[in-house]
């Protein structure tokens, strides 16, 4: 049970003994690594050598573990579960070096700190998201169980007067070996409290694996089959009023003159709240708040964006790839070697602007106090969330207290704080707790969107057909950029970037430029696998269309440059190996390829696409081959790339958010369309066996499939498909 | 006062009589496992049972339940079909966020209540009112197979 595993702890920005009845230590510190990010290394022992005696409560050697008197094992847990499973692979990393069970371990929510809990690969902000907590964690929560576990051996020999390493811990336990005699964790913690941390200490071998590698069940899987899962959208404070809203339909607009005698005469309608920029309706319930709303007139003082449509922003994206922009790459010399190449093929790309569309409407609980805030929220940004709301209501940080919840969809969307900041400005105007809960017309429309790119490619091949120069220049919003400024240097962000640099290809001649372009009144955002949601289609459909000019086969004219990034072609051979590769298939059917180096894990998918006559597409058939690294829950990786894949193909086949007149267009499910049970492929997903450290799982599948899919279209039809999402016109039959 | 039964408990409540079953469950019974996606029965998020037919309840006014029985996902358990459907979701790691799979989880029992032994095409049928933007459909469709395989 989920309400058994995971407590969530009211978050106060500094725990103190005071606060949550331990005290922590810094443990962690944040260093260069030497490819230029940011690392983790085991830190500071405290200044008298020793950990923290937890007011005879047990053991608490850093930040991440308690082991309590009665032998119980909290992790705090600084990773939100929002359905990739961190919730479970993350514990497991404890688990293996503590030698217990995953059963014995129980989560906490972090509390908002982002001196203990910031995330190094995401410059410190306490962040789930980029598809790398497995890699954040890997080392230090390894190392933090082995620290644990190490102290309570040194504390079972002291007690028993043995040499350490005549001890072994094992479920739960520390076990004398000659003699047989043992001491549960338990037992040992106090005893544990007052040992020496140790300066460094051994990580288990990958061959000693008992968990890792292992395909473990989901701790919070039962909560979420019967009902009783929590996620913010449920949360019910004693007094809480329920509140829907508009917002202005044009970004940057105003509210100018509200009525509100027909939403006032609802049944159950409490209170209309007028903002400068959105009208909220709080009442006794979310079904009065809706009809109310539906009653409210509002005119709005459309502001500058008011005539603003999509051509606009496209026509800017696309006179901007005109001149020249920041250099994400160069190698060799791209202009010598197109003068020199035999066949030369040129190409722009275009991808839309997308919602996140989770499933969990946007949503936030807030009660304001004189003296203090009170948060229920599912956020991907807890010490975020809770900066906004002590700014917003004027309050110091430490009156604000932030309750995390499940997250029904995260997907980069509550990587924002703009749900948090709003319902505070309600709750201003509230007496006691009120629930803003955002309809799906509010949550599509008042999105932060994935940001339109336009690309503009030139290739140069050989005699052979073989690639001799490769130039690629886009331009589109950074979101890296706004989020957090320092990643953004010399015009370049290492996320609107990734998957248009670093291609797995031996390409001789590289020239990669980017330009930022920010659209005017459309807020940008992260969703799913960003950059490489859009350089993987545009690389992986250009790299076939040389292929195809070459008359080449697409898997052998890849591999043919693959012979120097041996995991790339490894994932390539077993995918086109186990999805028949070659094989005929009826006619209107084509088989597409795609491989990838992104999120640090490998991946090659092959999608078998039908086009009708009618130019109706169904993906009938997805094969996919991953090297992670490490697999750490392998049937989590399964599931990930499975689902990765579906919402891939929403992108490919549907996604597409376009304003006009300022208003974005699309507004629910009906206008704004997800792959259905009756439209999803089979998938078959093939994990490479590795050592390696692990990679990132949660977004990879996404950006692969897309150039699957338009590959595959193109083999079925020769039609190369350069825009998304697919224009099915294009691919009716004449 | 509007009285109903959910989950085999009769219950009444003082809203206007269009209030979508939605939220009457919701707020005003604390039963929270049904949850809202989208208001315009497109996503199934909030699918229930009345008298054994999946309906969504984010389009059902209270007034139109009458004497039909409702079942919700916290109940659903309690049936055949539901237990089958909820040991298959488990044994087969379904979920992911989980935010849809109690009207996920709503549909498949209704379905194999009555359909013991659904085909592709029934699952189809019977699925594609279900949104699930995780992606989980592979595991949907294992899942309802090895609950059927149990009947």
């Amino acid at each position: 049970m989920i309400s058994d595993h995971i407590n969530s702890r009211a978050a106060c920005p500094d725990p103190s003994p005071s606060a949550n009845g331990l005290s922590r230590r810094t443990f962690l510190k944040a260093g260069a690594a030497a490819g230029g990010g940011l690392m983790l290394s085991l830190g500071l022992p405290m200044a008298n050598g020793e950990a923290q005696v937890t007011a005879g409560d047990g053991f608490a050697p850093n930040a991440f573990i308690r082991i309590g008197n009665d032998g119980q094992i909290v992790l705090t847990m600084p990773y939100v579960e929002m359905g990739q499973g961190t919730y479970t692979s993350i514990p497991m990393l404890i688990a293996e070096e503590l030698e217990v069970d995953l059963s014995r371990v129980r989560l906490e929510h972090a509390p908002p700190n982002e001196k203990f809990y910031g995330n190094p690969l995401l410059a410190g902000v306490q962040a789930t998201g980029n598809s790398n907590a497995i890699r954040a964690a890997w080392q230090p929560l390894r190392q933090a169980g082995a620290v644990a576990r190490t102290m309570l051996v040194s504390a079972a020999a002291k007690r028993w007067n043995v040499d350490p390493t005549s001890c072994r811990a094992q479920s739960g336990e520390v076990r004398h070996v000659p003699t047989g005699r043992s001491i549960t964790y338990g037992e040992l913690a106090a005893d544990a409290a007052r040992m020496p941390v140790p300066e460094s200490v051994a990580l288990k071998r990958p061959e000693d694996f008992k968990l890792i590698g292992t395909p473990a069940k989901r701790l919070d899987t039962p909560a979420k089959v019967n009902g009783t899962a929590v996620y913010g959208i449920d949360v019910r404070p004693p007094g809480v009023k329920i509140a829907t809203l508009a917002q202005s339909p044009v970004f940057g607009g105003r509210v100018k003159r509200v009525h509100d005698t027909a939403a006032k005469a609802v049944k159950g309608v409490r209170q209309i709240v007028l903002l400068d920029d959105a009208v909220a309706v709080v009442a006794d319930h979310m079904g009065a708040a809706k009809k109310g709303l539906a009653a409210l007139v509002i005119e709005w003082d459309d502001g500058p964006h008011a005539k603003l449509n999509t051509n606009e922003v496209v026509a800017e994206l696309e006179q901007a790839t005109l001149n020249s922009g920041a250099v994400a790459q160069n190698i060799g010399d791209v202009d010598a070697a197109m003068a020199r190449a035999i066949t030369k093929i040129e190409a722009t790309y275009q991808v839309p602007f997308l919602a996140h569309a989770t499933m969990e409407p946007m949503n936030c609980t807030v009660h304001v106090r004189e003296d203090g805030c009170e948060v229920w929220v599912g956020s991907q940004v807890v010490a975020r969330a809770q900066a906004a709301a002590a700014k917003t209501a004027g309050l110091p940080l430490d009156k604000v207290v932030v309750h995390n919840h499940l997250i029904g969809g995260g997907f980069g969307r509550r990587l924002e704080v703009d749900g948090v900041i709003r319902a505070v400005q309600i709750a201003q105007h509230v007496d006691g707790p009120v629930k803003v809960v955002w309809t799906r017309e509010e949550d599509i429309q008042h999105d932060m969107y994935r940001p339109y790119w336009f690309d503009r490619l030139s290739a140069g091949l050989d005699d052979k057909g073989m690639p001799v120069a490769w130039n690629h220049r886009f331009a589109g919003s950074s979101v890296m950029a706004r989020w957090a400024p320092p990643f953004f240097k010399n015009g370049l962000d290492p996320d609107t970037t990734e998957g248009a640099i670093d291609l797995v290809y031996a390409l001789p001649n590289l020239h990669v430029e980017y330009l930022r372009v920010e659209p005017p009144g459309i807020p940008t955002a992260f969703w799913r696998s960003v950059g490489p949601s859009h350089n993987v289609f545009v690389t992986e459909s250009f790299i076939d269309e040389l292929a195809a000019a070459a008359k080449q086969d697409p898997v052998k004219y890849r591999r043919a440059l693959l012979d120097e990034n041996p995991r790339a072609k490894a994932v390539l051979d077993l995918a086109a190996e186990k999805a028949g590769w070659g094989q005929p298939l009826p006619k209107g059917v084509g088989r597409g390829v795609s491989v990838q180096f992104v999120f640090a894990t490998y991946m090659a998918q092959i999608a078998e696409v039908e086009v009708s006559k009618d130019g109706a597409v169904r993906v009938r058939r997805v094969v996919c081959a991953v090297d992670c690294g490490t697999a750490v829950n392998p049937d989590t990786i399964r599931a990930q790339i499975q689902g990765a894949i579906m919402f891939g193909i929403t992108a490919s086949l549907y996604g597409e958010i376009t304003l006009k007149d300022g208003r974005v267009e699309q507004s629910n499910f009906d206008t704004y369309q997800i792959l259905r049970m009756n439209e999803a492929p089979a998938v078959e997903v093939h994990i490479v066996g590795s050592t390696e450290p692990p990679g990132g799982m949660g977004e990879a599948g996404t950006s692969a499939i897309v150039p699957a899919v338009t590959n595959a279209i193109f083999a079925a039809t020769g039609i190369r498909l350069r825009k998304l999402p697919i224009d099915t016109e294009q691919l009716k039959s004449a | 006062m509007i009285a109903f039964t959910v989950n085999g408990v009769r219950s009444e409540v003082g809203v206007h009589e269009d209030t979508p079953l939605l939220w009457v469950l919701r707020e005003h019974l604390k039963l929270t496992g049904t949850k809202f996606g989208c208001g315009i029965a497109s996503c199934g998020a909030c699918t229930v049972h009345v008298d054994g037919v999946a309906i969504r309840s984010c389009i059902t006014p209270i007034d139109s339940i009458g004497t039909s029985e409702i079942t919700t996902i916290e109940a659903i358990g309690a049936t055949a079909a539901g237990a089958k459907i909820q040991k298959a979701w488990l044994d087969r790691e379904v979920v992911q966020c989980g935010y849809c799979q109690s009207g996920q989880i709503m549909s498949a029992s209704a379905l194999l209540a009555s359909n013991p032994h659904p085909t592709d095409s029934d699952i189809d049928g019977a699925m594609a009112g279900n949104i699930c933007r995780c992606g989980t459909y592979v595991r949907i469709r294992e899942a309802i197979k090895q609950a059927a395989q149990s009947n």
